[in-house]
């Protein structure tokens, strides 16, 4: 919560905060400012001005870029807050741009949680932390962008109370494996639940769907292509339905990138 | 709210990047304090921009005929093209007085939460450009942050293979100032990409 920092002398109390955030998104704003969408750990998502960004003599620009984590000090505006401090504590943005898969892969996630954290100032520790593991894996290279991308759809969308199952029936619980799927429903569904026109999956792509889930990469990393490209577009629908709107950066997704060399220098 | 011309200027003035209602209106009243001269030659130039103003056919910059000055001038080297998001950024290189080759403007960056992909910006324009084995070296100098960077690491995908020479515009320490000051990003990329001076 914001505390006030200040004393004799100085221009009044100035309500100030300092937080650990994920940078989501920035928009410019007049000649050389931005408006910074971050998700934060204490606070919620919050939207501030950084002023003076786009300068080449900006201090802290570099470090308020898409993907970045940072911990930074904001104080309270009436509308805005604005950026007074950053320091870096996830340098993510450069691994993941220099490599057209990762950024193409990192775009959706932080488009999600921009949705899935709708409202401002409202506390998603869980959705931070889900969020900065997956930034840690995609840039440390640690598995291939998509699975990561996958599986942190379906992380997020469970965090946010639309978890789906993959193995017992999504309407009746009974137990599985089961052939099809609906969205609609909630993954997997038995002969008898199943709603018209439900697509029937490889089981191997309801084995990769429930490790992606579940973070088993022993299984999840050696699914085949086949698998993975059917996994993504039950993903991918799955997601847009639940957030009932398109994900416009998942249909920019570059899924032709091979599987990138392990960056053990990122791990944190 | 204004009389009516008043408020229709107001609106207008609100509509253009940057200018919210208190300077639309700032700006509205200031034109209505104006010499009316001074008024009709703005409103001459905002016409003229729009009737003469076009994109250059070959490298997509501002043109008043099909090709733009740069792409005219028989002088410029037809070896380098120089990749930029915007016209503006011909203008902030050309005041450098060091390049000397030709110019692409994309048109933007790839941005996939704007819904801005390859197929948005002027790149098949740029690759066909490369076709005749004329140009030996493609510098990117797309914008330093994580859009522009993106971009260049796509497009350097898409030219490698086709034997051309592609190059990055150095990122680093902004001339005149502290090093104390400078991030550990820039710094970090300050000495990746540092030079010998002396050996």
């Amino acid at each position: 919560m914001p505390t006030r920092v200040g004393g004799a002398g100085d221009n009044g109390a100035v309500p100030l905060y300092r937080d650990d955030a994920i940078v989501l998104r920035t928009q410019k704003l007049g000649e050389a400012d931005r408006i910074v969408t971050l998700l934060t750990r204490e606070n919620g998502k919050v939207r501030g001005v950084a002023k003076g960004v786009r300068r080449t003599s900006s201090r802290f620009g570099a470090r308020l870029e898409p993907f970045m984590v940072v911990d930074v000090q904001l104080h309270v505006g009436r509308s805005l807050d604005t950026v007074t401090q950053v320091e870096t504590i996830g340098p993510y943005a450069r691994p993941i741009c220099d490599d057209y898969g990762l950024y193409t892969a990192g775009a959706p996630m932080l488009e999600a949680a921009d949705r899935l954290v709708d409202a401002e100032r409202e506390p998603a520790v869980q959705q931070f932390w889900l969020l900065s593991g997956a930034l840690r894996a995609l840039a440390g290279r640690d598995h291939a962008p998509s699975l990561v991308l996958d599986s942190y759809l379906l992380r997020a969308l469970s965090v946010a109370g639309w978890a789906p199952s993959f193995t017992d029936c999504a309407r009746c619980g009974a137990p599985g494996p089961h052939h099809s799927f609906s969205v609609a429903t909630g993954g997997a569904v038995c002969a008898r639940c199943r709603p018209p026109g439900s697509p029937a999956p490889a089981p191997e792509t309801f084995a990769l769907l429930a490790a992606l889930l579940t973070g088993d990469w022993a299984v999840a990393d050696v699914a085949d292509q086949r698998h993975r490209r059917e996994a993504s577009g039950l993903v991918a629908a799955y997601a847009q339905y639940y957030l009932e709107r398109t994900l416009r950066s998942l249909r920019h997704v570059d899924r032709t990138v091979p599987v990138p060399a392990h960056r053990p220098d990122l791990e944190a | 709210m204004y009389e009516g011309a008043v408020q229709d200027l107001i609106d207008e003035l609100g509509r253009l990047p940057g200018v919210g209602p208190k300077s639309a209106q700032r700006i509205a009243f200031h034109l209505l304090a104006a010499d009316a001269a001074d008024v009709r030659r703005l409103a001459d130039a905002l016409l003229e921009v729009k009737a003469r103003v076009r994109f250059c056919e070959v490298c997509g910059n501002v043109a008043e005929s099909e090709r733009c000055r740069v792409c005219l001038d028989p002088r410029r080297s037809d070896e380098v093209i120089c990749v930029v998001e915007e016209p503006k950024d011909v203008v902030a290189i050309e005041r450098t007085r060091e390049f000397r080759g030709r110019y692409h403007v994309l048109g933007g960056a790839i941005n996939p939460i704007e819904n801005v992909g390859p197929d948005d910006l002027r790149i098949k324009e740029l690759l066909g450009r490369l076709a005749d084995g004329r140009v030996q070296e493609v510098i990117l100098a797309t914008d330093p942050n994580v859009e522009g960077e993106a971009t260049a690491t796509y497009l350097a995908r898409l030219m490698v293979p086709m034997g051309v020479t592609v190059s990055r515009l150095a990122s680093g320490l902004p001339v005149g100032g502290d090093l104390e000051y400078a991030d550990e990003v820039t710094l970090g990329r300050a000495f990746e990409g540092r030079r010998v001076v002396g050996r």
